[in-house]
């Protein structure tokens, strides 16, 4: 796109008065295969929370400005508002319910409770999903580089310096 | 966001022929498309999806340069050995922009072709000529911090937020596109625009054409270069005012710099004279005055922005100390030295 943003009514109208077409689509969600249809203009965010019932992921900004909604796609951290489902057809998605569950809790779930590294939670499940994205980079190798790398999730509880220990702590113990 | 048909076609000449019609936009990674979606201020009524076209790779030029991919991701330009020991301007440039997981979905052709962050193209409710050409501009009569202060028009005076766009352009890149009539090559320089009286268009791609590769030609500036970026927060914000410097010293003296300027102009700002004007000088600071000078003649602040003129001649000239230093800025300790 490199131009105003004319509106040709008589073919948005066309466009709109087609039938709905659902396209098919394959993800692999937390190891699980799922054969789905979507709209061309769901983004994973919605199907996730929407039609799968994987509410874990949270709807913060849904504008790629808060983090809130990051998940693993192929291993690697995106915010989940700004990618269309369909063009994600043979993707593997790891949400925060993939990395972990109640009485067998990931390590950085772990270390996010053990550095009281939250208080409302609502930024959590972006924040571990990301520190694992972290981890899988393997560019952070010291608390400057967590805080760094960490930048794109916000927490506006402010517990910025407790997740930075938990990151760093998980982040040490595996190296 | 309004109802768009889809496409995905498998190769370059399907995904062309795709994009030639009116109202079709062209989605890769989509951190910003997607977003100029919701905010219905893009309306594309089909989006061809080329994220599946064979575009995603980094090779070694036969010229000793390299050719980034358009759809490589901005995080794995930024990490890619070659781009960090060759081009560790345009690495540090790439990392000091927007958030982890975006620049693990954004690719190089989308950063190029990112839109402005004016907030007042982004407000459908508020005048904006980029958006509706005629319809006035509300950021010259509105609050404009974050606006232009060089090349700007009395039209727009938006600026391009690209940090990476900054650092190719002082590295002299090249710009590979292909379209309905064929393919071309675009000097990085006359890729973005001025606004002029024609805000709506932020670069010389004609409709339908295809961004496919970035080349980067072969020079050596991995030693005295620096980029520097100034803004409101330390991380995951827009630049005020960046600086990218490339720089070449034989013995004392400056054998060959490039100054690009961004956050100030409507695309990276560059003067071949403010450059020429400190070739075969010895760095001081008396010196990178002159260049600052000369890049920033005739600034004009808006009010609200007229604060990054005294900025941007700050930061040019610690950004050239920096370079001529070859220490340069750390992008995770922000402090500026």
């Amino acid at each position: 796109m490199n131009d105003a943003v004319t509106i040709d009514r008589a073919a948005a109208s066309r466009v709109a008065a087609h039938p709905i077409a659902t396209l098919p689509l394959s993800l692999t969600i937390n190891g699980e295969t799922r054969e789905l249809k979507v709209e061309p203009w769901t983004t994973l965010l919605d199907l996730l929370r929407e039609k799968l019932d994987l509410t874990g992921t949270k709807k913060g900004c849904d504008h790629g400005q808060c983090g809130a909604c990051t998940v693993l796609i192929d291993g690697r951290r995106i915010n989940s508002c700004l990618k269309l489902a369909v063009t994600l057809d043979g993707a593997e998605i790891t949400t925060i319910e993939g990395l972990g569950q109640p009485g067998d809790l990931h390590p950085l779930q772990s270390a996010f409770i053990e550095h009281d590294a939250f208080q409302c939670g609502y930024c959590t499940p972006g924040q571990i999903c990301s520190a694992q994205g972290l981890i899988n980079e393997g560019h952070a190798k010291n608390r400057q580089d967590v805080r760094e790398q960490m930048s794109g999730n916000l927490c506006r509880c402010g517990a910025y310096t407790n997740i930075a220990d938990a990151v760093l702590d998980v982040l040490e113990k595996q190296a | 966001m309004i109802r768009f048909d889809y496409a995905r076609p498998g190769d370059v000449a399907e995904a062309v022929r795709g994009g030639a019609g009116d109202h079709v936009a062209y989605l890769a990674g989509g951190t910003n498309l997607i977003d100029l979606m919701k905010e219905n201020v893009a309306r594309p009524l089909e989006v061809v999806d080329i994220n599946r076209l064979p575009l995603a790779q980094i090779t070694d030029r036969e010229d000793g340069g390299l050719r980034l991919g358009a759809l490589a991701t901005n995080a794995d330009t930024a990490y890619d050995e070659r781009v960090q020991a060759r081009y560790p301007l345009l690495a540090s440039a790439i990392l000091a922009g927007a958030s982890p997981q975006l620049r693990n979905a954004a690719t190089n052709g989308g950063n190029l072709n990112q839109r402005t962050r004016c907030y007042y193209f982004y407000d459908v409710d508020t005048p904006c000529n980029k958006r509706v050409p005629g319809q006035g501009c509300g950021a010259i009569v509105g609050v404009n911090r974050i606006h232009a202060i060089l090349g700007a028009s009395d039209q727009c005076i938006a600026t391009h937020p690209s940090d990476m766009c900054v650092a190719l352009a002082a590295l002299d890149a090249q710009v590979q596109v292909t379209g309905p009539d064929g393919g071309r090559t675009i000097a990085f320089a006359d890729y973005h625009r001025l606004p002029g009286d024609e805000p709506w268009r932020d670069n010389t791609l004609k409709q339908g054409e295809l961004v496919t590769a970035i080349d980067l030609p072969a020079e050596d500036f991995s030693t005295n270069y620096t980029y520097l970026k100034l803004r409101d927060r330390l991380s995951y914000a827009f630049a005020l005012v960046s600086v990218a410097v490339a720089m070449r010293l034989e013995g004392d003296r400056i054998a060959d710099v490039r100054i690009a300027l961004g956050g100030v102009a409507h695309k990276p700002w560059r003067r071949i004279e403010a450059e020429e004007a400190i070739k075969n000088e010895r760095p001081s600071d008396t010196v990178f005055d002159t260049a600052a000078r000369a890049l920033l003649a005739g600034a004009v602040g808006q009010g609200d922005n007229s604060f990054k003129i005294g900025l941007a001649h700050k930061a040019i000239v610690r950004a050239l100390a920096q370079a001529a230093a070859g220490t340069p800025q750390s992008q995770t300790d922000k402090r500026i030295r």
